[in-house]
């Protein structure tokens, strides 16, 4: 495959993950569109563009793992999924009922492809940090993929965290910052100023990529280059829209965590639509 | 009773001594290698174990993650702040993804001494205790917590030991195993029941020896796991002797005592007295001046005793 017809099938598919995550949201009735739809780019071009993994074979030793931090954009994660090949698409109606294997948070002992439970935020990249000394203590090459939001950088043991992957050398884990700016409670920087998070994460002893979180050609790039320096974790800071590929979402607050009502749903998912016929682009 | 060992001793030994036969065992502790004794692990394998600084959230998340792969993880630090400071790590994280963390925090309860109230934690057990699938152990010796530590590490899930900071007599032989959702009676009797875990034991038997003096024959239980709990067990006791003394070094309230009077209410309903800390902090003090200022000796157990035996039919 072609690096553009690469880049182009990843659009694809995240185009077709945008659509399923505004309709499994809107059939649940409940949710968090708005970060899932930011993070579209950054989990399909991680699923089908860097990282090695197996549907057939979620165990697989040598896979590359990855860990939902945000663990609100569980859509997002359970749309990769399923595209993947994990787990049928018809799960993605079950989203948040009884008995679902997909939780309103992302429930390792529920469902295959998640490697470990996530909701509680802040938690991620301790947990990812944990899973990388391990690979490395027993030699294997996989790497731990982090997805992290911006307004849980709030979260203090994120930067113990932080602090703790650049002391221990920790270079086959990556952690990845969904940048949207925006929280429940409005803007990030009005609700609590998080400064640079770029410059905060270089400060902290990482390497740090900036690239616009929705182009999937710069994304493949920094998720897929090997630290500048042996020893030292990269960190990629995706620059995103919330709520991106729906008109009336990009960019609100109010859309962090509520479903689409019937007719906003229609809409939502004639845009998405579009943007799947017209090559995603 | 000569020998006098605390049970943190326990921890870093026994892990050594995992990692000598193979258990893929690594330590993660908070700055307080040194007084939890996981500096033992770090000083015979290195690479094995990990300190996070001053941040216990990420000890515990770290900890995680390394079960998440299949390593069999031990966190350190002080009981105070490993259930306190990161339960929401131990909750979310370990209980609900049901991880192997070993949380087995040191320095629990009054016996800490001089460092006083903020460090002597006296609700862990009832933190621990209502979190789904965490096994929470009270050894009440070194060679118990020894047991309790080599449970843990080949037994899946999460589990919580908690350790001490003074030296406790050693009353278990080295042909000591330890049984999950077991009481050991460690004296037979007929007329009250003392329940006793951790250092309370000790107490435990000690009042039982003074009561004996007095005609009245006490039944000892070292209730070691407190989840599982041995509800059946305890309540098999209370029937046979109408009375029961839980007596524990944590606060009465969602510690022992509570697990005790839940058990007795639904199985055995008899007279029960809680000997612990009432509800309050803990203070500065040496460990005995500390036991005795809490009412947590074991005069106290003896005259909770005798208060009982007046309230039995």
């Amino acid at each position: 495959m072609t690096d553009a017809a690469q880049v182009a099938a990843i659009e694809a598919r995240a185009a077709r993950m945008r659509y399923e995550i505004v309709e499994m949201i809107a059939e649940a009735g409940s949710g968090h569109p708005g970060g899932s739809l930011s993070a579209a780019d950054i989990v399909a071009s991680l699923y089908f563009g860097v990282m090695k993994h197996d549907p057939l074979r979620p165990d697989w030793e040598e896979r590359d793992r990855f860990v939902l931090s945000k663990g609100h954009a569980g859509p997002v994660l359970y749309a990769a999924l399923a595209e993947a090949g994990y787990f049928g698409h018809d799960n993605l109606k079950t989203l948040r009922k009884l008995g679902s294997i997909l939780q309103g948070h992302p429930d390792s002992n529920k469902c295959a492809g998640i490697e470990v439970s996530t909701g509680s935020l802040g938690q991620g990249l301790a947990i990812a940090n944990g899973m990388a000394l391990a690979l490395r203590m027993d030699a294997n090459p996989a790497r731990v993929f982090c997805l992290l939001g911006d307004g849980e950088m709030q979260e203090g043991e994120v930067w113990e965290a932080a602090m703790f992957a650049a002391h221990h050398k920790l270079d086959n884990v990556m952690a990845i910052v969904d940048h949207n700016g925006l929280q429940i409670d409005g803007a990030c920087d009005s609700v609590m100023c998080l400064g640079g998070v770029a410059e905060k994460l270089d400060a902290f002893g990482w390497e740090v990529r900036e690239v616009g979180g929705h182009d999937v050609e710069d994304l493949l790039k920094a998720l897929t280059e090997p630290p500048m320096t042996e020893g030292v974790p990269v960190a990629v800071v995706a620059y995103t829209i919330k709520g991106k590929g729906v008109s009336f979402m990009e960019g609100d607050a109010g859309w962090h965590g509520k479903a689409p009502d019937a007719e906003q749903t229609t809409l939502a998912l004639a845009q998405l639509a579009e943007a799947l016929e017209g090559g995603a682009r | 009773m000569s020998e006098k060992r605390a049970t943190r001793e326990a921890l870093g030994e026994t892990l050594v001594e995992l990692a000598n036969e193979g258990v893929d065992v690594v330590a993660v502790d908070a700055d307080l290698s040194g007084s939890t004794t996981t500096a033992k692990l770090a000083k015979a394998y290195p690479d094995r174990f990990f300190n996070v600084g001053i941040a216990e959230q990420n000890m515990i998340g770290t900890a995680a993650g390394l079960a998440v792969e299949g390593k069999v993880p031990f966190t350190g630090s002080f009981a105070v702040f490993a259930t306190g400071r990161a339960y929401d790590q131990v909750r979310n994280t370990v209980c609900y993804s049901n991880l192997g963390v070993k949380l087995a925090p040191t320095h629990a309860g009054i016996t800490v001494g001089p460092d006083g109230g903020s460090h002597q934690m006296l609700e862990d057990i009832a933190l621990m205790r209502v979190l789904p699938g965490m096994r929470v152990l009270v050894p009440a010796d070194y060679v118990a917590a020894k047991a309790a530590i080599r449970l843990a590490a080949v037994t899946p899930g999460p589990f919580y030991i908690r350790l001490g900071r003074a030296g406790v007599p050693v009353i278990y032989g080295d042909d000591y195993a330890f049984e999950l959702g077991r009481a050991r009676v460690l004296r037979e009797g007929v007329h009250v029941t003392l329940a006793a875990c951790g250092v309370m034991v000790e107490q435990a038997l000690a009042a039982a020896e003074a009561l004996a003096l007095e005609g009245v024959n006490a039944e000892v239980l070292d209730v070691s796991t407190i989840k599982p709990f041995p509800a059946e067990q305890i309540a098999a006791s209370a029937r046979k002797t109408g009375a029961v003394v839980a007596c524990e070094e944590h606060s009465v309230i969602g510690g022992l005592g509570s697990a005790v009077a839940e058990a007795l209410g639904e199985l055995a309903p008899v007279p029960l007295a809680r000997v612990g800390v009432r509800d309050v902090f803990g203070t500065s003090g040496e460990p005995a001046e500390l036991m005795a200022h809490f009412g947590l000796t074991a005069d106290d157990i003896a005259n909770a005793a005798r208060e009982l035996l007046k309230r039995k039919k």
